[in-house]
C-alpha cells in the first residue's frame, strides 16, 4: 500500500482483562494458543503491504516492546520505514489523551513519508483487510472514516464501548462514550483513517486549546465540518470486553472452521518464533477438542482446552475447559477445570482448581 | 575484513541417492526430519550453538530448495554483516567454472571465499546426519593436541563398521590409518565426516590434490589419506552422544522413531540446544473430540480427527475421521482423507491420501513404505460414481 503510515494507539486501553493486564498491555495479552492480539492488528498491516508502523504504549509496555523487537516477524526490520515504538516523552506527567503523546512525537508524524494514517487499537481479534477501507475512503471522498462493527453477544455489565450513529448515506452523525451496546448497535472499532495532512493539522489544533482525545476532539466535535464515513466491518470478531469474554472466545477457536477463517483462508497471522520442537504426546495422553501449540509435553488428559507453547502435562492430570499459557506446567495428579492461568504457572501434584460459574484467572508465575 | 578464528564450510551438494524419491526434486541436506525440521538444520543449529558465525554451504544437486531455505541465515542467526551463512553454489571464473567433483574439490573451488575470513581453522560439516554436537570442545582438543586435522569420530557396533570410514588410532588416539568401508575392520571408531584442519595446512593439501589428476578430489579418500602419508599430526575427537546417519529409507525412519521414545537418546525439545528451523509459522495443532493421539510428535498447522499411534506429524498435516497412522512419519502438508490406514511408511510432502487408501505393510521385519512428493494415492477399491 502506497504511502500509508499505521498506527497502533494502546493509549485508550481499558482494563477490564483485570489480572492478565496487571503487568502488560490489553495489546500483549496472550491469545489462541501461541499468539498476542496485538498480532492480529500487526499482521492486518502487514497484508496490507504497510510498511511503516508506529506503536503508541502509555504504560506497561516492556511486553510489547519484548514482544515486538525489532519487528522482524513482520518483516518490519527495514532501512526505511519499518517498526516504530514511540512511549510518553515525559514519565513524569500523567498522559493526558492520545492527541498528547501523538503531539509529543509530531516530528515523526510531520517527518513521515506518508499521505495516509491508518489508526487502531492493539486489541482486536479480526481479519481486516485495510485495502478494502482505504478504497472506501478514497471512493467517498471522506476526511476521516471511522470503522464500526455491529454489536452481537451478550449483556455487557460496564459501559466500555463507543457507538455511533450512522444515517443512511453512511455518514457517522453521533458517537456515544461509554455505553452499553445492545445487538445491532454500531461499536466504534477505534479504527480510522484519515489523512496525514489533516491528522497533524488537528493534532496542533486540539492539544493548543487543550483537547487532548482524538475521538472526541479531532472526529465528534468536527461532525458537522468534516465529511466523516463509517465503514461496517462484517468479518468475524469477538468482542473481548470481560474475563468471560475472554474465555469464550478463545474457546470459539476450538472449531476447525473458526481456525481455517482465521489462520488457513487468508492471510497469515505472525507472532514471535520461539523455535519450539514439535508437541510430544505419551502413550498415556488423552487429548480431545484442543488447541495445542508446540514445545508442549502432554502425559494427562486435556479436554476442550488452550495450551500455549511449552506447556506440560504430568501423568494423572486432568485440565478441563482450560487455558494454559506459555511455559505452564500441570503436575501429576491435578485437576484443572475452567481456568485461565497466565505465563509459567505451576500447579503442583494432586491440587485441584476449579473456576466455580466463571473462569478464574491465575495469576503469572503463581505456583499452587 | 576482519580475520575469523574459525568459520565451517558445509557440503550440502549430495544427492542422496539411497533416499529414492524423497530426493527427486530436492538434496539430502533438504529432506525434511522430526515433524519440523530440514536435516541442514542440525549442523547449522550446531554451527549457532558452538559459536561459529561465518558458515559456506556448497550446493550442487537440486539447489533451489536449499538456497530458498537458507535465505539470508536468519533463522539460526546467522544474518550477519561479515560473515554469516553463505550459499556456494558451482560458478564460472575467468578461468572458467566446472561442477563440484568431489568433497575436496567443492572446498577448493571456494579457497578465495574461505581467504576472505582468513581463518584460523576451518571445520568441514556434511548435511547428512542427526546429531546436536559442540564443536567448539573439538576446537579446544584440537589445539591442545597440537593437531593439524582432528577428525571427529563415534564407536560403532562392530558388525556395521565396514559401513563406515574407519579410523584406526594409536593410545593416544592419533590416527594411523583410514580405512574407506573395510571389509575386516581394525577398530569401530568411524568417522562422522567432521572435520577440523588449520587452515593454512589444508590450503596447500587441497591445491596439490587438484594438481594430483588420478585423484577423486575427496576429504575421505584423498585428503585425508595424503596428510597420514605425510606423517601429519591428525586426531580422532571421540563423540559420544546421540549421531544418526540418515542416508536411507530406513534409517531415516528409524530415526524418527528414535525420538518417539519414552526416554529418547536424541531431545529435540532441548531448551539449552534448540533447532532452528524456518518455515515456523503455523497455528496451533487441533485434536479434535474424535481423534486420539498417543505416542507422538505433532507440529503446528495440523488438524488430527483420526487416530495417531506412534507417528511423527510435521506441520499442515490433515487426517480424516475414522483414519490411522501407526509407525509412520507423514512430511510437511500432507492430507489424509477419510478411514485412510498407514503403518510403517514415509509419506513425502505435499501427498493427498484419498478416503479409504491403505499404505504399508503392517509385518514388523517388512521395508519401510515410501510414498514421495506430491504424490495422490487413492483407493482402489473405490466405486466410480458417475453424475448424470
Amino acid at each position: 500500500m502506497d504511502n500509508v503510515l499505521g498506527i497502533i494507539n494502546l493509549i485508550n486501553e481499558r482494563q477490564h482483562l483485570k489480572e492478565l493486564t496487571a503487568h502488560r498491555n490489553v495489546a500483549s495479552v496472550p491469545f489462541g494458543g501461541r499468539y498476542r492480539l496485538i498480532d492480529f492488528t500487526m499482521s492486518n498491516f502487514i497484508n496490507a503491504d504497510v510498511s511503516k508502523v508506529a506503536v503508541f504504549p502509555k504504560e506497561k509496555y516492556l511486553s510489547v516492546m519484548d514482544h515486538l523487537g525489532s519487528g522482524k516477524e513482520w518483516n518490519l526490520d527495514r532501512r526505511s520505514g519499518g517498526l516504530f515504538i514511540l512511549p510518553p516523552i515525559h514519565p513524569d506527567e500523567t498522559v493526558t489523551g492520545d492527541m498528547k503523546q501523538f503531539y509529543d512525537h509530531l516530528s515523526f508524524f510531520e517527518r513521515a513519508d506518508a499521505e495516509t494514517v491508518i489508526i487502531s487499537p492493539g486489541s482486536h481479534v479480526c481479519k481486516i483487510d485495510f485495502n478494502e477501507v482505504l478504497a472506501y475512503h478514497k471512493k467517498h471522498k471522506a476526511d476521516i472514516t471511522v470503522v464500526y462493527k455491529d454489536y452481537v453477544g451478550e449483556l455487557i455489565e460496564k459501559p466500555i464501548y463507543h457507538t455511533c450513529s450512522v444515517d443512511s448515506d453512511e455518514d457517522i452523525t453521533d458517537i456515544s462514550f461509554y455505553t452499553i451496546p445492545r445487538p445491532g448497535d454500531h461499536v466504534c472499532l477505534e479504527t480510522f483513517i484519515i489523512s496525514k495532512t489533516l491528522l497533524v493539522k488537528l493534532i496542533k489544533s486540539c492539544v493548543a486549546s487543550g483537547e487532548n482525545d482524538f475521538l472526541k476532539d479531532a472526529v465528534k466535535a468536527n461532525l458537522h465540518r468534516f465529511n466523516v464515513k463509517g465503514y461496517n466491518f462484517t468479518g468475524d470478531m469477538p468482542f473481548i470486553h470481560s474475563i468471560e469474554s475472554f474465555h469464550s472466545s478463545n474457546m470459539n477457536f476450538l472449531n476447525p472452521s473458526v481456525i481455517r477463517s482465521f489462520f488457513g483462508d487468508t492471510w497469515d497471522v505472525y507472532t514471535k518464533i520461539k523455535h519450539e520442537a514439535p508437541t510430544k504426546y505419551s502413550g498415556s495422553s488423552k487429548v480431545t477438542n484442543s488447541l495445542i501449540a508446540n514445545g508442549c509435553v502432554i502425559e494427562g488428559t486435556v479436554e476442550n482446552s488452550i495450551l500455549f507453547r511449552g506447556v506440560k502435562v504430568k501423568k494423572g492430570a486432568i485440565i478441563r475447559n482450560s487455558i494454559i499459557m506459555q511455559k505452564g506446567e500441570i503436575e501429576e495428579g491435578a485437576i484443572v477445570e475452567n481456568i485461565i492461568s497466565d505465563k509459567e504457572v505451576k500447579i503442583t501434584s494432586e491440587k485441584t482448581v476449579i473456576g466455580i460459574k466463571q473462569p478464574t484467572v491465575i495469576k503469572k508465575a503463581e505456583i499452587i | 575484513m576482519g580475520a575469523k578464528k574459525w568459520i565451517a564450510m558445509l557440503l550440502a551438494g549430495g544427492q542422496g541417492s539411497r533416499l529414492g524419491e524423497l530426493t527427486i526434486g530436492l538434496a539430502k541436506p533438504a529432506v525434511p526430519f522430526g515433524g519440523k525440521y530440514r536435516i541442514i538444520d542440525f549442523p547449522l543449529s550446531n554451527c549457532t550453538h558452538s559459536g561459529i558465525d561465518t558458515v559456506g554451504v556448497l550446493t550442487q544437486y537440486q539447489p533451489l530448495i536449499l538456497n530458498d531455505y537458507v535465505g539470508n541465515g536468519k533463522a539460526w542467526d546467522l544474518d550477519l554483516d561479515v560473515g554469516g551463512v553463505s550459499v556456494l553454489p558451482p560458478y564460472q571464473g575467468k578461468e572458467g567454472g566446472e561442477w563440484y567433483k568431489g568433497t575436496a574439490n567443492a572446498v577448493y573451488q571456494n579457497i578465495q571465499y574461505i581467504d576472505n575470513y582468513d581463518p584460523e581453522h576451518v571445520l568441514i560439516l556434511s548435511g547428512d546426519h542427526i546429531y546436536k554436537m559442540d564443536y567448539s570442545k573439538m576446537l579446544d582438543y584440537h589445539i591442545e593436541k597440537n593437531a593439524e586435522a582432528t577428525i571427529a569420530v563415534i564407536q560403532v557396533p562392530w558388525q556395521e563398521a565396514s559401513r563406515f570410514g574407519i579410523m584406526n588410532t594409536n593410545e593416544a588416539d592419533r590416527v594411523t590409518q583410514f580405512d574407506e568401508k573395510p571389509k575386516y575392520p581394525k577398530s569401530n571408531l568411524a568417522s562422522m565426516g567432521v572435520y577440523l584442519f588449520n587452515w593454512k595446512t589444508l590450503r596447500k593439501y587441497l591445491i596439490n590434490d587438484e594438481k594430483d589428476v588420478n585423484s577423486s578430489n575427496d576429504f575421505g579418500s584423498n585428503i585425508i589419506p595424503k596428510m597420514l602419508e605425510d606423517r601429519k599430526k591428525l586426531f580422532a575427537y571421540r563423540f559420544n552422544d546421540y549421531w544418526k546417519d540418515v542416508g536411507t529409507v530406513e534409517s531415516l525412519w528409524q530415526a524418527h522413531m528414535d525420538l518417539l521414545e519414552e526416554t529418547p537418546n536424541f531431545q529435540l525439545d532441548d531448551q539449552q540446544w534448540k533447532i532452528f528451523a524456518r518455515n515456523a509459522n503455523h497455528p496451533p495443532q487441533y485434536i479434535s473430540s474424535e481423534a486420539e493421539v498417543s505416542q507422538s510428535l505433532i507440529n503446528e498447522g495440523c488438524m488430527i480427527h483420526g487416530n495417531i499411534d506412534h507417528s511423527v506429524l510435521s506441520y499442515n498435516v490433515q487426517v480424516g475421521y475414522g483414519s490411522t497412522i501407526k509407525d509412520s512419519v507423514i512430511m510437511p502438508n500432507v492430507t489424509i482423507g477419510e478411514n485412510v490406514h498407514i503403518e510403517r511408511s514415509i509419506i513425502a510432502s505435499n501427498c493427498v491420501i484419498e478416503d479409504g487408501a491403505v499404505v504399508g505393510n503392517s509385518a514388523v521385519n517388512s521395508e519401510i513404505t515410501l510414498i514421495g512428493e506430491n504424490q495422490t494415492i487413492t483407493n482402489p477399491n473405490k466405486k466410480k460414481i458417475t453424475l448424470n
